[in-house]
């Protein structure tokens, strides 16, 4: 029962940073129709970036936080500027494309100017993990825990609560004629790309001082959050967050009770199922699959 | 004047080992041969039906790891006290049974994933390539896990008292690969020209449509991914008996990036775009190497490249040049056809 709690405990805690890649995701997988490969590789830059300023600059920890994150939008930024943007009346396949040579380009990037070695990121919590009753659980986890689910508040305000959300929901629900409506669609995409880039940044600053520091980390973040949205349904926020803490809770009962070599596959599993079973996510409303 | 060009070409290539002396210009020859006929079967999938499959290296892992385990032998315990022992068979029946393992999960896979189309087939063919990825790593019983399947066994053919054919040398692998590589192009060209392959062409340019006149979509979608996977299979089974060692690492993404971009690049609807594709990005490593670029570097160039032919030549390279010999043909009439056409061919 003990372990049971302890594994529960463990997946509330790696839902938070799932979900927060999956909103990331999911925002511009519904409202600009874009499967964005890139998504692992702004989590990597996120990751290197805290590397690169608590590390090799001796930046404070959380300032270096804030900063990795307003580097993952500017990048974000810069990659729908560039690329997205002149793709936007071309069929979804052919922005996989780009997306998928940008991915490659990003990630091999990384490679050449970190090298393949894995860094460490010190961080300034106790060592010494909070315990309650047979329970334990580190400072570091419990901080990131906190932090993702204030960020995902805060992009449900926004999107729910502001003038510029507005205008992204009417995006997502009709292009035309929010476009007819005078949402300007063209900032629209670029503020949906450089925000869902800064979460997947923001997720990546967080977990680097948890774990290790490579170029391929963001493959796998990538992966989950991709199951994340299917999970939740395309474009559907409160989808994406439920799903991260369901695909944390798969992965953790998997790494207990089965084995944890496969911890990885449960995200692919669970998108597979899912496509079949339900196509529309596990909390459509009314969403079509072309 | 086609029927002299395939001529003319395949004496060519069959020439090769003759004049080309240095072992590691063949070495290159044929892996990039065993590349192109991966790529060749993602066309039949991405080029004839339009599904574009991102899991496709899964095939090919699974057409290596079937025959190399075939042809070593294995045993597996299916329950604590059932063992499964397989003795080591023949390699060029481990080879069709590589195929056929291919086929089949190719079948499996074709069943289950187009009941989605567009980005969610893509996200499902990726999944099912890391979870066989997956697989190799964790089940080390069968697999061997990340410690690769070693020694494997090369082709032979016939035996050793009468006349054995062994393919160990790499000018006679060079030829199984091209003689390969010919059998699956003609396999591709007779199945898009028939009537099968005009239903495939019919559900890619409007499925609607080809679904109001009566094609069976998920049959014909069905039939593609299975020769698609086996033809995969074939290419990895050709790579596992040639480098003779195989380990998870087969199932890479990049190896997928890899042939979508000789497939893109070289032009998806085309029966010759995987080839060009294939031939420039499998020389391309080694100039750029000769550059002395890092392997980094060379992704780096890799995804730039991917990203620009999208951007400037969106159909590819070769009917970006039957454009441009038709537009040259329509604004010149006078200059007549090329003087160094094959000797004896009509004008």
């Amino acid at each position: 029962m003990d372990q049971f709690l302890q594994h529960c405990l463990n997946a509330l805690m790696l839902g938070g940073i799932y979900a927060l890649l999956g909103i990331g995701l999911t925002l511009i997988f519904g409202i600009m129709r874009v499967v964005n490969f890139t998504h692992g590789e702004l989590y990597a830059f996120g990751a290197y970036m805290m590397y690169a300023l608590v590390t090799r600059l001796g930046v404070d920890f959380f300032v270096a936080l804030a900063l990795a994150t307003v580097l993952g939008v500017a990048l974000g930024a810069a990659i729908e500027f560039v690329l997205l943007r002149q793709l936007r009346s071309s069929d979804i396949d052919v922005t996989m494309l780009v997306m998928i040579g940008a991915w490659i380009a990003l990630q091999n990037a990384e490679q050449l100017a970190w090298t393949g070695v894995a860094q460490s990121i010190a961080n300034p919590f106790p060592a010494d993990p909070i315990v309650l009753g047979r329970l334990s659980v580190s400072w570091n986890r419990v901080f990131v825990f906190v932090v993702a689910i204030m960020l995902i508040t805060a992009t449900y305000f926004l999107v729910n609560r502001t003038r510029l959300g507005m205008a992204m929901r009417a995006t997502f629900q009709d292009r035309e004629t929010a476009a007819l409506m005078g949402v300007r669609i063209e900032r629209i995409h670029t503020v949906t790309f450089a925000l869902g880039s800064g979460l997947a940044a923001a997720a990546g600053a967080l977990l680097g001082p948890v774990f290790v520091v490579t170029p391929t980390m963001g493959d796998l973040a990538a992966a989950k959050a991709f199951a994340v949205v299917i999970l939740g349904g395309m474009g559907n926020l409160l989808g994406a967050t439920l799903g991260g803490f369901i695909l944390a809770f798969a992965e953790e009962i998997g790494v207990g009770y089965i084995s944890s070599g496969y911890r990885d596959a449960m995200g692919f599993l669970l998108i597979i199922l899912i496509l079949l079973f339900r196509p529309t996510g596990l909390f459509a409303r009314k969403e079509r699959i072309s | 004047m086609t029927r002299w060009k395939s001529v003319l070409i395949i004496g060519f290539l069959a020439s090769i080992p003759l004049w080309v002396t240095s072992f590691y210009f063949l070495h290159i020859l044929i892996t990039t041969g065993i590349f192109i006929i991966a790529a060749m079967s993602l066309n039949l999938l991405l080029g004839f039906t339009g599904q574009l499959s991102l899991g496709h290296v899964a095939f090919f892992g699974i057409g290596a790891y079937a025959s190399a385990l075939l042809s070593l032998g294995f045993e597996v315990h299916v329950t604590n006290d059932f063992v499964l022992g397989v003795a080591p068979k023949p390699v060029w029946l481990s080879m069709l049974f590589g195929t056929f393992a291919a086929g089949l999960s190719g079948f499996a896979l074709g069943k289950i994933a187009f009941k989605v189309r567009g980005a969610y087939f893509v996200i499902v063919s990726i999944s099912f390539a890391e979870v066989v990825h997956l697989v190799a790593v964790n089940w080390v019983e069968l697999t061997q896990g990340p410690m690769a399947l070693n020694n494997i066994p090369p082709l032979k053919l016939g035996t050793p008292q009468l006349l054995e054919l062994s393919f160990l040398r790499k000018p006679a692998y060079f030829y199984l690969v091209l003689s390969t590589a010919i059998v699956c192009y003609v396999i591709i060209r007779r199945l898009v020209s028939s009537h099968a392959g005009r239903a495939m062409i019919a559900l890619r340019e409007n499925e609607p449509l080809a679904m109001s006149i009566g094609i069976d979509v998920t049959r014909y979608l069905v039939l593609a991914t299975v020769v698609s996977a086996a033809m995969a299979g074939v290419a990895g089974a050709l790579y596992a008996h040639y480098v003779r060692i195989v380990d998870p690492d087969i199932f890479l993404f990049i190896y997928t990036v890899t042939m979508v971009i000789m497939v893109v690049t070289g032009g998806k609807r085309t029966l010759a775009g995987p080839i060009v594709g294939g031939i420039i990005f499998g020389l391309l490593p080694e100039l750029l190497r000769a550059l002395a670029i890092k392997p980094e570097m060379q992704w780096i160039v890799f995804g730039v490249i991917m990203i620009f032919v999208v951007f400037l030549l969106p159909q590819g390279i070769v009917p970006a040049l039957e454009d441009w010999r038709n537009s040259r043909k329509r604004h010149s009439p006078n200059t007549g056809p090329p003087v160094q056409a094959a000797p004896g061919a009509p004008p």
